[in-house]
């Protein structure tokens, strides 16, 4: 059993003020195996993050189905961590407490909290910010209690919505880097969606290719070069060269329909 | 004797500066005051129509410590008519606060009180509540219990619309976040909503305590026979100009006190915040 089964999803955005229905996702079918990295790729427009949206029970497909661990999603659940496109941290809480917010919802005492959240705060590197707020401190770290935040839950798979795109480059490598050696180290299912060719093929094991709208799956290319990968390999490039083809079709056959 | 010359002249500077900066702010206020007295005593108005600010000075002195009587029966009474004007607001207002955060928060957060009760409280909101004078002395009588009304009807649309706006405003995507990390109906209220909603339902309890002291020195002027609205209009009616400025001094005096005391509550309680406003930044 796959960790995440989509089953002819399509999702009808309805414009009422143009009286007009937008079909976002177009039978959209995709297993996703359990400790997988995969990277949705796909311009913007293509229902990459409404896609994400939909296995994470923010937003109900129009029809299909949606299983994790082979369960029906009907609604957003701490068995799915999001990471979002921005940090959307609660910013009265600190770091810490942020990390922790899970375990106060269940209920657990705040020490006990404090206890389990320092792990997490040591996986991301950061000690000693542990009692920042989130506008005492950079995007970039502000998305590493994100994503710690996440990890805390220890959710069956942790969805990323562009979590990067809005970081400056040098902090967008470090932290590329660091979520690969956190999946190594955890094993872990990441969905990760993306609009860039380079951060799909640094970060996943399964790199699958949307069409810009409506929606659909072009090609679920599976890429297992080792890491550290070096993007500047021939392996890394041949990949590279792969991917783009697959999208200048797309946007070839755009232009002619058009 | 070397150690007692030894002041470096940057520092006598900087001493200097600093102290001219706590004085800045008193300078329009003391240009005022100078510019008054000189126009009071010029003659150009009698001075029982025009008094002195030395003379306002005089008469809240004596209101307050009654040392010659110059007040009349109001000499030594100021804390006793401050005292019946704070509990007035205070009672209001914390009434107002607590029904306006409670159905603003209602309001803003479910569909359901939002069509049933909004359209009703936004009905009421424009009435003046200076217009709810006759029916408030004929519900009350004549006591604290029509002030305090007034002073919540003024108090409790302000609380009202900033707390319903504070709720409808809140980050969808927090919303999302809480509901990712398993929060049920209730804990979304308390644990999300609620926090998120702060800084604007804070803005709200600022304007209401401000429309608080309005009102209740309205409705001394008519519906009660104490406070310090009472004695300004009595004072009025016995042509003692220098009392009703004084009483209006300590009206914008306690009003201020009010409001520092709100900010300081607001302060504590929304530090997350201070390093994100521009005010935070620049301090």
């Amino acid at each position: 059993m796959a960790a995440i089964e989509l089953r002819n999803i399509v999702k009808v955005f309805s414009d009422k003020r143009r009286g007009r229905d937008l079909l976002t996702l177009d039978n959209v079918n995709l297993d996703i195996e359990a400790n997988d990295f995969v990277c949705l790729l796909g311009p913007s427009g293509c229902g990459k993050s409404t896609l994400l949206n939909i296995i994470a029970g923010f937003e109900q497909a129009t029809s299909g189905r949606t299983l994790v661990d082979g369960k029906q999603v009907e609604r957003p659940g701490s068995d799915r961590g999001v990471v979002f496109q921005q940090p959307t941290l609660m910013p009265w809480l600190t770091a810490i407490d942020n990390i922790a917010f899970h375990l106060k919802l269940k209920g657990v005492g705040k020490a006990e909290r404090h206890h389990r959240a320092m792990e997490f705060i040591d996986l991301v590197g950061l000690r000693g910010f542990e009692h920042h707020h989130p506008s005492e401190m950079s995007g970039g770290m502000n998305q590493r209690v994100g994503i710690a935040r996440a990890l805390l839950m220890n959710p069956s798979v942790i969805l990323m919505d562009e979590p990067f795109a809005a970081l400056d480059a040098q902090t967008k490598l470090e932290l590329q880097e660091e979520l690969v050696a956190i999946w190594q180290k955890r094993r872990c299912t990441i969905v990760f969606v993306t609009h860039s060719v380079d951060e799909a093929l640094v970060l996943g094991n399964k790199i699958v290719v949307m069409t810009k709208r409506p929606g659909r799956i072009r090609e679920a290319v599976n890429f297992d070069l080792p890491r550290p990968r070096d993007i500047t390999s021939p392996e890394f490039n041949d990949a590279k060269r792969h991917i783009l083809s697959l999208i200048r079709e797309e946007s070839t056959r755009l232009a002619q329909a058009s | 004797m070397t150690s007692v010359i030894d002041v470096s002249p940057a520092r006598t500077a900087f001493r200097l500066t600093r102290a001219f900066q706590g004085l800045e702010r008193l300078v329009v206020p003391a240009l005022l005051v100078a510019g008054w007295e000189a126009f009071a005593r010029s003659g150009v108005l009698p001075p029982a129509l025009l008094p002195a600010p030395s003379a306002v000075l005089h008469a809240l002195g004596d209101w307050v410590f009654g040392f010659d009587e110059t007040t009349q029966t109001y000499s030594g009474h100021w804390l006793r008519d401050a005292l019946a004007s704070a509990l007035r607001v205070f009672g209001g207002f914390a009434l107002a606060s607590l029904l306006g955060i409670l159905a603003g928060v209602a309001i803003g957060w479910s569909r359901l009180f939002e069509k049933t009760l909004e359209p009703t409280l936004q009905m009421l909101r424009p009435i003046p509540p200076v217009s709810w004078i006759p029916l408030a002395i004929i519900w009350f009588g004549i006591a604290d219990k029509p002030a305090i009304f007034l002073v919540f009807l003024g108090a409790f649309f302000p609380v009202l619309m900033n707390a319903i706006h504070g709720v409808k405003t809140v980050d969808h995507n927090l919303v999302r976040a809480g509901a990712m990390m398993g929060a049920n109906g209730r804990q979304m209220l308390t644990d999300i909503v609620l926090p998120a909603a702060l800084p604007s339902i804070f803005a709200g309890l600022r304007i209401a305590v401000g429309s608080a002291w309005m009102l209740t020195v309205t409705a001394e002027m008519v519906a009660v026979k104490s406070g310090l609205g009472y004695v300004l209009w009595d004072s009025y009616y016995f042509l003692r100009y220098d009392i009703v400025l004084a009483a209006m001094i300590s009206i914008g005096l306690l009003g201020y006190l009010s409001d520092l005391g709100i900010k300081a509550i607001m302060a504590r309680t929304l530090r997350w915040q201070q390093t994100t406003t521009v005010q935070g930044r620049a301090g």
